[in-house]
């Protein structure tokens, strides 16, 4: 569904991004996991259309879509999820996913309906000023706005930031339940091992490089992953 | 109280009251004369309103669009032969070209690009209006033909304060429309977070455009009035100065508020006039009152007013 052949992408004269190349097949969750700093948030911001990429293609659905503008992107299907959440602070929650079915004209009162069945929560506050939510809500909020547009490809930046560990675990079920309804989801994470947990697939990305790929399951085996990520220490 | 405050049209109804009280009150003409250039200074600030407190951009330059339809209303006739009124639809159309060519290669770029390059604008309009002597009468400035629209001659207080008021309504009518539109709720998810509405489908660089187009079309249509009304045009109608008045009446009225740029307008217009037995110290008193007030009511007055009567009802 989604490749990525040799991307790099800078700041100025900073590389951030060196010769990228990954792969999203449709239906699958994949975790993009690294340290602050590696990188994670220029490349789905590069896939998005809003960082400007140096060399390299993006292909999506074998369109190469990288000179396409972000607003056009998201007509194609591929939907993010910003860093920070980045909900509309002054608008109400209902104003909010709105805005997310910009794309979509005027038939969306089934998927806002929707939403709610999926984010109670959501439904409670429809008329409060999103602003006034908390981090979990504002969250599941991002994610519902993104819904809304009906992504093909869920791009999800640091869903866990900030949360605390039984909203994590909540966020995590909801990305698996994303996908049971047909959505491919590529999620980055600096909480490896949630995202691994529920990834087909992941990649390691360290200052800009992807330096390791495999399953989700063999990831989290992985000794240098476990040294570097999860803390566990491992005898040479 | 909450549902009046909330109604996005209520501003508009408000002020159609006003409109019709106000000839009903007043004990001279002068009076109208002030109401008259309140409406055509606040047909500014609305538009310019939509750009600063929804698009999130600010113009330095409005009083080069709004001398441009002064202008054009005035040159069309004396230079061209043209009818008054299509010289100042022309002027009025022409100004949303230009606003357009402005806009169109900064409104790509977030941050405050725009207020300079209107910055910009504003001073070639200024030099130009000042220079062209052949054309604009140079610093003297010039006449203007009188308005004719069918058989109606529109000229003196009595016509120009309902038409000017009318106007007035209308924007505001429009301004509240296209913010209670679909349109209107991208506005504002893009002066919240350009990132977040571009990745969500909204082309941010257009909707700013829009705005900014109209706005500009607001103040041409505001200069092509106040001209017609008074009846000669100088260079100061597109003075720097004239656009930082404008900004100063957005937001002294309440960034986002309709209501408040009739009111910031009013303000300034007005207070002016109530200060001049103080003399030299008339624009030392206005400096200091436009302080005290932005320092009470930070937000804007209107803004301010109405978060202090939502807490009084809750």
């Amino acid at each position: 569904m989604l490749t990525v052949e040799h991307l790099s992408s800078r700041y100025g004269r900073i590389e951030a991004l060196h010769d990228v190349t990954l792969h999203v097949a449709a239906g699958e969750i994949i975790a993009l996991v690294g340290s602050n700093g590696a990188g994670k948030t220029t490349l789905l911001k590069a896939l998005s259309g809003v960082q400007p990429i140096v060399a390299g293609r993006v292909r999506f659905d074998g369109r190469e879509i990288q000179r396409i503008a972000a607003h056009r992107r998201v007509r194609l299907g591929l939907v993010q999820v910003p860093e920070g959440r980045q909900v509309f602070g002054p608008l109400s929650v209902e104003e909010n996913l709105l805005v997310g079915a910009w794309t979509r004209g005027r038939a969306i009162a089934d998927d806002l309906a929707r939403i709610f069945v999926t984010f109670p929560m959501l439904a409670d506050f429809r008329h409060r000023a999103a602003g006034t939510l908390s981090g979990g809500q504002q969250q599941m909020l991002a994610i519902g706005r993104a819904l809304m547009a009906r992504p093909r490809l869920l791009l999800l930046d640091e869903p866990s930031m900030g949360l605390a560990p039984l909203l994590i675990d909540q966020i995590f079920a909801i990305i698996a339940d994303i996908r049971s309804q047909g959505v491919t989801v590529l999620v980055v994470e600096q909480n490896v091992q949630a995202a691994l947990a529920i990834a087909d697939r992941g990649y390691v990305l360290e200052t800009g490089r992807i330096t390791l790929e495999g399953s989700g399951r063999s990831l989290i085996c992985d000794d240098r992953v476990r040294q570097a990520y999860l803390g566990v220490h491992v005898d040479a | 109280m909450r549902r009046i405050l909330a109604n996005p049209y209520a501003p508009a109804f408000a002020l159609a009251v006003v409109v019709v009280m106000v000839p009903l009150l007043v004990p001279s003409p002068f009076y109208l004369r002030l109401a008259t250039l309140v409406f055509i200074n606040a047909l500014v600030v609305v538009g310019l309103n939509l750009l600063m407190g929804y698009a999130g951009q600010i113009s330095l330059g409005h009083a080069a669009f709004f001398a441009m339809g002064a202008y054009a209303s005035a040159i069309g006739p004396a230079h061209l032969g043209l009818p008054t009124l299509a010289s100042m639809l022309a002027g009025i159309v022409l100004t949303g070209v230009v606003a357009y060519g402005v806009g169109k290669p900064i409104l790509r770029f977030k941050g405050y690009h725009l207020a300079v390059a209107t910055l910009g604008l504003g001073v070639i309009v200024s030099i130009v209006i000042t220079n062209e002597i052949a054309w604009t009468g140079g610093p003297d400035g010039m006449q203007v033909a009188r308005l004719w629209i069918g058989s109606w001659r529109v000229s003196g207080v009595a016509n120009w304060y309902w038409v000017a008021g009318i106007t007035l309504i209308v924007a505001m009518l429009g301004a509240a429309n296209l913010l209670s539109s679909p349109t209107g709720r991208a506005l504002r998810a893009i002066h919240d977070s350009e990132v977040a509405a571009g990745v969500l489908g909204i082309d941010v660089a257009r909707y700013k455009l829009l705005v900014f187009v109209i706005s500009a079309i607001y103040a041409a249509t505001a200069g092509a009035f106040l001209a017609l009304f008074d009846g000669h045009v100088t260079p100061v109608t597109g003075g720097i100065l004239r656009s930082i008045e404008f900004v100063a009446m957005a937001v002294l009225g309440g960034l986002g508020s309709i209501l408040g740029s009739v009111l910031g307008a009013a303000v300034l217009v007005v207070l002016p006039q109530a200060l001049t037995s103080f003399h030299e110290f008339e624009h030392a008193i206005l400096g200091a009152i436009l302080m005290v007030l932005m320092i009470a009511l930070r937000r804007g007055v209107i803004p301010s007013l109405q978060s202090w009567l939502l807490r009084g009802a809750a």
